[in-house]
């Protein structure tokens, strides 16, 4: 069985093409690195894949069934430049968002929620920043509070967009420990991903974007020279080493 | 001075009045909170410029100073007035700013018009919609002060419900949607609070410093308190606080406006807390660079 299922997805933004025709699928269990340049349409996959943009066209199928049936199966770590870090709020009360659907609308969270966001936060080393007002953290602190908030999600999908931009080894390793139990535990996980030196080390599948799908499959027959010049149109001739 | 005042308070319509204007600060001060923190401050005063061409339609229409019915118009010409910013934005090339900028200017315009026209009509004299332009919450009447509290309360109801929700979608509108959640429907329920204090508020505080009374106290609240309930209380209570003295302040002086009086005890407020405020303040900030 599939745990994702991405059909002919086409995305516009302003009347301009973005994404066309988007096609693959993904077994559970893989951790998928989502790769390509700058406007190759990274993020407008992951939040097409989603639903926080419409799409021109295509379908997910999450699990077998539609998104709309099955989209608490999916966790969603957003870049970290997309909220007011300044907000009145603390490391905790971020993370029992990820509770929500067990919370319930407009209930109060209960002494369990509140259990449930602690162990989620020492899973990601940062319980002694739990009262923490968020704008008191490091960049690499906040991205593990949205790690942690993913995590209090439960989902067996997990999007993440950008986790390892701009953070310290401290948080580097939790993102790589997190993956690596939800690997264990056959969760799936998608991450667009920036570095191309780690590729090989992170992930065991590749997807290559470049508004198009140029190919997607197992790190080592997709990630290649020739598919990379591909994805970034003959300019990565300074990471021959990098690929496999 | 004191003598004055608290003799006054032996009246029992301006008891009525109070209360009225305790619940709108109130209420202006939770709802406030959100329109703080989502940067929505413009947009609530835009939304109140754009109320006043609706009292005067509504007078015009009706032909009787009925606050129902001036609400209702003002309900509705406010709610143009949101719309056709969202339509500038989305069909030109100006930002948020500028759209806002028009519709404040056209709205506020055609109802001064509207207005001197009422005024030189026969009844216009007793119609004093003026009162609705700086808010003279003396003029409001018992049945009208009933109808404040009721919606006051109403629309403090709902904010309490949303709470959680309102905090999801304005931290994080995406993950919010990741959810499940109806974000567009809360931001239409946070569109109406808005719209409510506004309506409410008009008489009382009038169209040009209701948006004051909205953003003041939560921005003075944010100063003593990194928690966003503390901050959402403690701003109701700054805006309870201003809502009364203000009130009873211009209640005790002939033909001082209401609004005004409101607004500056707001910002007394604001600039205590910009300078003393326990987390933010001026003060606490350069001791701990020192």
């Amino acid at each position: 069985m599939h745990a994702l299922e991405i059909s002919n997805i086409s995305v516009s933004y302003n009347k301009q093409p973005v994404l066309e025709n988007i096609s693959f699928t993904v077994a559970p269990g893989t951790l998928t690195g989502i790769i390509g340049p700058n406007g190759a349409g990274k993020s407008s996959l992951i939040k097409a894949i989603l639903g926080l943009i419409s799409k021109r066209s295509g379908e997910v199928k999450v699990y077998q069934k539609p998104l709309s049936k099955h989209k608490h199966l999916i966790g969603y770590v957003p870049q970290r430049n997309e909220v007011d870090w300044d907000f009145p709020i603390n490391a905790r009360d971020v993370v029992l968002m990820g509770r929500y659907r067990k919370i319930g609308f407009f209930k109060k969270s209960k002494k369990q929620d509140i259990e449930w966001a602690d162990q989620c936060l020492a899973k990601v080393g940062m319980l002694d920043y739990a009262e923490r007002q968020i704008s008191q953290l490091s960049g690499g602190q906040q991205q593990r509070i949205f790690l942690a908030r993913a995590l209090a999600q439960d989902a067996s999908i997990y999007l993440m967009d950008e986790p390892f931009a701009g953070v310290d080894a401290a948080t580097e390793k939790a993102i790589i420990q997190l993956m690596k139990d939800w690997k264990a535990n056959d969760k799936t996980v998608l991450v667009v991903h920036h570095d191309l030196q780690t590729v090989t080390d992170y992930f065991d599948h590749v997807l290559l974007l470049n508004k198009q799908c140029i190919q997607y499959g197992t790190t080592h027959h997709v990630f290649t020279h020739e598919n990379l010049e591909k994805t970034f149109g003959g300019r990565v001739s300074f990471l021959n080493q990098a690929t496999v | 001075m004191l003598e004055h005042l608290l003799l006054d308070l032996s009246s029992a319509n301006l008891r009525w009045v109070l209360t009225g204007s305790l619940l709108l600060g109130f209420a202006s001060g939770l709802v406030g909170s959100f329109v703080l923190l989502k940067k929505q401050s413009l947009i609530s005063d835009a939304m109140a410029h754009a109320a006043l061409p609706g009292v005067a339609l509504g007078f015009l229409v009706f032909h009787e100073k009925s606050l129902p019915v001036l609400l209702i118009g003002a309900t509705i010409t406010s709610l143009i007035g949101t719309y056709l910013i969202q339509l500038i934005i989305q069909h030109s090339k100006l930002e948020a700013d500028a759209a806002i900028g028009i519709i404040i200017s056209v709205f506020f315009g055609s109802s001064i018009v509207l207005l001197t026209c009422i005024q030189q009509h026969a009844s216009g004299n007793q119609a004093g919609l003026n009162t609705f332009i700086f808010g003279q919450a003396a003029s409001l009447i018992g049945r009208d002060v009933h109808l404040v509290a009721v919606s006051a309360v109403i629309l403090l109801g709902i904010t309490m419900l949303f709470f959680k929700e309102f905090k999801m979608i304005i931290f994080d509108p995406n993950f919010a949607k990741g959810m499940g959640l109806p974000v567009t429907f809360l931001n239409g329920v946070l569109m109406f609070l808005i719209v409510g204090i506004v309506v409410i508020g008009i008489q009382t505080v009038g169209v040009i410093l209701i948006a004051a009374l909205i953003i003041t106290p939560p921005l003075a609240a944010r100063y003593w308190t990194e928690k966003l309930s503390v901050m959402a209380w403690l701003s109701a209570l700054i805006g309870a606080v201003s809502g009364v003295i203000g009130t009873w302040f211009s209640t005790s002086i002939p033909d001082l406006p209401t609004g005004p009086m409101i607004v500056l005890v707001a910002s007394s407020i604001f600039i205590i807390s910009l300078l003393f405020g326990s987390k933010r303040g001026l003060i606490i900030k350069a001791v701990h660079v020192s």
